[in-house]
């Protein structure tokens, strides 16, 4: 944990969180707010480059990582909702440009600067308790995603926020840690296996018998929700930032 | 052994509709994989070990002239014989003509995967040479004219009836025979088949390059007797095998083994050096080590794949991943199935026809996390992506997924300019209206059809750039 408490952060809200759930955004927006720290919206902002970087399309990818680093180069602190991206500009911008010095030096620069939401408030900020309740009085599982786990070995801090909020308490579904099946244009290219991926974690929810699965990044929510919305399972799929929000007073 | 990498996608369907063969691979999760994490949070210096055995593996494949030097050297002053083979076909060639030269009728053969890619079974056969798989699996494999299904579990993917039915046609066991009285006959008859061996034919787990020793680890006891029993023996490896010195077996055994099969030691590890020396009762008369390149330089030579070649072949990676979890080993198509062999088998092969493997990957990072030697296979499985679309190993890729390429390109002049962004969301939430039922697009014209065959889909919103603003007022 850092001694400073930085009163302002830069938001990179993500394409995803943009195009499809603003309001995950704007819960990120309003649990810092609440904490007392500014946040800053770059408008300019758009994609980190992932989604080609993943499908093997380097140079469409490379434009949007300099246009990322234009942008946030200069900035102390830069606050994702997605382990994804936040992996996307910590780990695999060194791959991208592994054959540019210039640009890896400024690659190397930014990553320790680049935060995704759930390390933000439990390593930076140290949130450990909250004036929050379990107000729809939820029954939360949690489901691990996979670059926040084992790219940025991020594997304590969601779990422990969310058991900060008073009456809330996980219930750990099976294989929790495992891929839900996304991964990008895997999930289209290969829908038969992503698919079967995805029917485990269904089930793992399924017998939880939560009410709520809890993720730190959209696009796995996405897969999952759409997962559990085709074959009708009443569970509602919500973004750490979202609960968060909606616990603290 | 041919490849059969093509055609990945239909033989991953069929596997993940076959219900028998889906739980049996389920079982790797709970059993091998839990077993290894098991034994890892036992072993207090668990991570100490990983980083030094990395840093080993790193500098041998650095330096592997020197250490393959030194290996052969050693072997021979053991007064062993050994061959480099260029390919498969050189160390075929190489095994057949010592088992010409010494009258060679019936062979018995521990686990090797290099076998595999080198077909030596049906080279064998060919030659009229009876050869016997005696690790159980491998055995059981062999009865059923398969290939292997997992690098440590050969026959995972046979239920218990299949083995009924391969030892009932084979060795004549009733059909309802028990585990116990099936292991028995297997057992019984393999026996026979180590006593009239004239030549034992082994891969190796690892050569200790400072000595010239071959390791190999076995829970059957079967490298043991082939290593043994014949009078001639033959070992054959990959050039990756070696590892420099005695000291450094205690750290790749600890690793092995517990990844492998989450045991603290297997039944058997057997170390032997050249073939019986006069002073010692039993052991081979004839010693020889193949080592086997068969596309390796391939890896070594390019710094991006090179961490490909510090693999033990633990396996740990095809436990750990949920894709091979669901597929299993022979979609894959060629030897090396799984996370690894995702990268192994389109190299040493051809990566054009094996282009599923590596796109067949969530990127989920388990295989990462569960490698004894640190492998970064997900930063490979990307390297070998981008090689593909800039067809570096294929110039006529471009064109093959051109409608790929357009979309890529297309995305790419879209999301780099918030002005067009701003555009083609307010396009396409004009363009989705009649595509939406119940907030949701369930079904959506192909190549999406794909996603909305499992899911539903989200509709586009108002984004959060326009939202914000209307938030700061
Ligand atoms: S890549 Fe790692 S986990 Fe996979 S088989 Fe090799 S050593 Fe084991």
């Amino acid at each position: 944990m850092s001694n400073v408490t930085p009163d302002r952060v830069s938001l990179f809200v993500t394409c995803v969180v943009d195009q499809f759930y603003p309001e995950v955004g704007e819960a990120t927006t309003a649990i810092l707010r609440k904490l007392g720290i500014d946040v800053e919206f770059i408008e300019s902002q758009t994609c980190c480059g992932q989604p080609a970087f993943n499908t093997g399309y380097w140079k469409e990818a490379r434009p949007l990582a300099l246009k990322f680093l234009d942008e946030y180069g200069e900035k102390p602190y830069i606050v994702m909702p997605s382990g994804s991206c936040a992996s996307m500009v910590k780990v695999f911008y060194e791959e991208l440009f592994q054959n540019d010095a210039e640009t890896l030096r400024r690659v190397h620069d930014i990553g320790p600067k680049v935060y995704e939401l759930s390390e933000f408030l439990a390593d930076v900020i140290g949130v450990n308790n909250l004036p929050a309740s379990n107000k729809s009085g939820r029954k939360v599982t949690y489901h691990e995603a996979c670059h926040l786990r084992r790219e940025l070995g991020a594997v304590t801090q969601a779990r422990s926020l969310i058991n900060t909020v008073p009456g809330m308490d996980i219930v750990e579904m099976e294989q929790a840690e495992v891929c839900c099946g996304f991964g990008g244009t895997f999930a289209v290219k290969y829908p038969e296996i992503s698919g079967a991926m995805l029917q485990d974690k269904i089930d793992n929810i399924r017998d939880s018998e939560a009410d709520t699965v809890v993720a730190c990044d959209s696009t796995c929510l996405m897969h999952i929700a759409g997962g559990l919305e085709k074959q009708n399972v009443p569970v509602e799929c919500v973004h750490l930032a979202q609960l968060l929000d909606e616990a603290i007073e | 052994m041919t490849s059969t990498t093509k055609n990945f996608k239909s033989a991953a369907k069929t596997v993940i509709k076959d219900t028998e063969v889906q739980s049996h691979l389920k079982g790797l999760y709970s059993g091998f994989n839990m077993a290894r994490i098991h034994e890892a949070e036992a072993t207090p210096n668990w991570e100490d070990l990983q980083n030094r055995a990395q840093a080993i593996k790193f500098h041998t494949i650095e330096n592997l002239d020197y250490y393959l030097d030194m290996a052969a050297t050693n072997v021979e002053k053991a007064g062993g014989q050994v061959y480099f083979a260029k390919d498969a076909a050189a160390a075929s060639e190489y095994v057949l003509k010592v088992a010409k030269e010494n009258g060679v009728r019936t062979v018995i053969k521990g686990k090797s995967m290099i076998s595999e890619e080198m077909e030596l079974n049906q080279q064998l056969a060919e030659k009229e040479i009876e050869a016997i798989e005696t690790d159980l699996g491998e055995y059981l494999i062999q009865l059923a004219g398969q290939t292997p299904y997992h690098i440590i579990v050969p026959a995972i993917h046979m239920s218990r009836g299949e083995v009924a039915e391969i030892l009932s046609d084979n060795l004549g066991t009733p059909k309802d025979a028990t585990i116990e009285e099936m292991a028995g006959a297997a057992r019984d008859e393999l026996r026979d088949k180590f006593v009239q061996a004239d030549m034992g034919i082994t891969g190796a787990n690892f050569l200790v390059a400072e000595t010239g020793t071959l390791t190999l680890v076995t829970n059957e006891g079967n490298g043991r007797m082939s290593t043994s029993m014949p009078k001639t023996h033959i070992a054959i490896m990959g050039m990756e095998k070696i590892v420099p010195s005695m000291e450094d077996m205690g750290i790749f055994l600890r690793l092995l083994i517990r990844s492998a099969t989450g045991q603290r030691i297997s039944s058997y590890v057997t170390q032997v050096t050249g073939p019986r020396a006069s002073e010692e009762e039993d052991g081979p008369d004839e010693f020889h080590l193949v080592i086997v390149d068969n596309g390796r330089t391939k890896m070594l030579a390019d710094p991006n794949l090179r961490e490909a070649l510090n693999c033990i072949r633990c396996g740990a990676c095809l436990n750990a991943c949920p894709v091979y979890r669901k597929v299993g080993g022979h979609s894959y198509g060629w030897v090396y199935s799984g996370p690894i062999g995702a990268i192994v088998s389109p190299v040493l092969t051809n990566v054009p026809d094996a282009k599923d493997l590596p796109y067949a990957s969530s990127l989920c990072g388990a295989c990462k996390e569960a490698c004894p030697v640190k492998i970064n296979i997900p930063r490979m499985l990307l390297y070998l992506r981008n090689e593909l679309t800039e067809g570096n190993y294929d110039p006529t890729r471009k064109k093959s997924s051109i409608g790929e390429f357009i979309a890529f390109k297309g995305w790419g002049l879209i999301v780099k300019d918030p002005v067009f962004m701003r555009i083609a969301n307010w396009l396409g939430r004009l363009g989705q209206w009649p595509l939406v039922r119940a907030g949701q697009l369930r079904n959506l014209p192909p190549p999406l059809s794909a996603w909305t065959r499992y899911r539903t889909f989200p509709r586009l919103v108002k984004p959060f750039r326009d939202r914000w603003k209307s938030n700061e007022q």
